[in-house]
């Protein structure tokens, strides 16, 4: 009798395995680059006379950090959060929900806790579970997913769709603020955001204080 | 020592603090109603409340239940529990039933905080909670019939 129990269960759960295969589903990790990506320190951009092409080659230099899909899949352009490198939709397929914390009876929190939790010992494509105190989604009027460098810069700096943030409050975000953060620390099996949050930091403190031009 | 309340009774756990919740409710507690089913929180088979919310047993490491409530297929109770309980009878919900009690987890959660769900709303909340015998649409019913009875 134990032993059918347990075959059962062994079959439940086999079935159920290949119910979540067969789905037509990816849900493998990133393929983390061997060699981290790196960005070039404010005095690299020195040597720019011209105060406006500065201060866009520095946001350029900073639109590495926002264009990878890291900081994109959480400012995504529908309802729906992306994953992976490859910006596939999340999986399972949850939405956004007031505040971007999800709907009622699926919830952020369901999965997500306050910190990046490593999975032990099951499948080789999911290393971890990734977490922050503040998960949530990016509102979508932050929606940054296929829009170029340029949109997205005038966007940050449009208080309708900034968050009602000055170019200060940008600079501390970006800068400081630990859901950014999370970027640099998302767990096994993610690639991080290039640099540190301290040197994009940096690159836009240099890009407000040369007048917070945008590429065009 | 981790200490949480577990189906309203104080409850310790002293052994690895990174054993999932899951692991901590079968192995030690006995509690087999909350199943394993992927391990990697893509099925729902394993969903818990975790201070009145829905979590993922599975990837919630017993030390962050330090000082939390937790509330299992065993201990739900409440009006929203008892309306989905009746609907499942009723209805005949589950087949195999593998992934019925993380789906009355969550059906319950939706109905505490959305009495009166749309389809839409059933939809988002039951997305997490996969069934191999596709039970969705009786799944879908019942979570109706159970609101239809909350509003008496």
């Amino acid at each position: 009798m134990i032993r059918n129990i347990t075959f059962t269960s062994i079959s439940v759960c086999l079935v159920l395995n290949a119910v979540i295969a067969a789905s037509n589903i990816s849900w493998a990790q990133d393929k983390v680059a061997a060699k981290a990506v790196e960005l070039k320190p404010v005095s690299t951009f020195q040597s720019i006379t011209d105060e406006k092409q500065r201060s866009v080659a520095l946001f350029e230099e900073a639109g590495k950090v926002i264009q990878h899909p890291r900081c994109v899949n959480c400012h995504p352009a529908t309802d729906r959060p992306l994953q992976n490198l490859t910006m596939h939709p999340h999986q399972p397929p949850v939405t956004r929900g007031d505040g971007g914390m999800g709907v009622p009876g699926m919830m952020c929190t369901t999965c997500h806790g306050s910190e990046n939790v490593p999975v032990i010992g099951q499948a080789e494509t999911i290393k971890s579970i990734p977490g922050n105190p503040n998960w949530h989604l990016a509102p979508i009027e932050m929606a940054w997913e296929g829009k170029s460098l340029g949109a997205i810069c005038a966007q940050i700096k449009d208080h309708e769709r900034n968050g009602g943030k000055s170019i200060d409050q940008i600079v501390e975000h970006m800068g400081q603020d630990h859901l950014v953060g999370w970027a640099w620390n998302p767990g096994e099996g993610r690639e991080p955001a290039p640099g540190t949050q301290k040197a994009f930091g940096e690159l836009i403190k240099a890009w407000a204080q040369t007048g917070a031009a945008c590429p065009s | 020592m981790i200490t949480f309340k577990l189906n309203g009774q104080q409850r310790t756990f002293d052994g690895d603090p990174d054993t999932p919740l899951l692991w901590v409710l079968r192995d030690f507690e006995k509690l087999t109603g909350t199943k394993y089913g992927c391990g990697i929180a893509q099925c729902g088979a394993c969903t818990v409340h975790l201070d009145g919310m829905t979590r993922r047993s599975c990837i919630t490491p017993i030390a962050t239940v330090d000082g939390s409530e937790v509330v299992t297929i065993e201990g739900i109770e409440g009006k929203e529990a008892e309306a989905v309980q009746k609907a499942w009878v009723a209805i005949d919900v589950p087949q195999c039933g593998y992934c019925q009690s993380g789906q009355i987890m969550s059906a319950v959660s939706l109905l505490q905080m959305t009495p009166k769900p749309s389809d839409d709303d059933i939809d988002g909340a039951m997305a997490g909670n996969i069934c191999r015998c596709a039970t969705y649409q009786r799944i879908r019913q019942a979570i109706h019939d159970a609101a239809d009875t909350m509003e008496g």
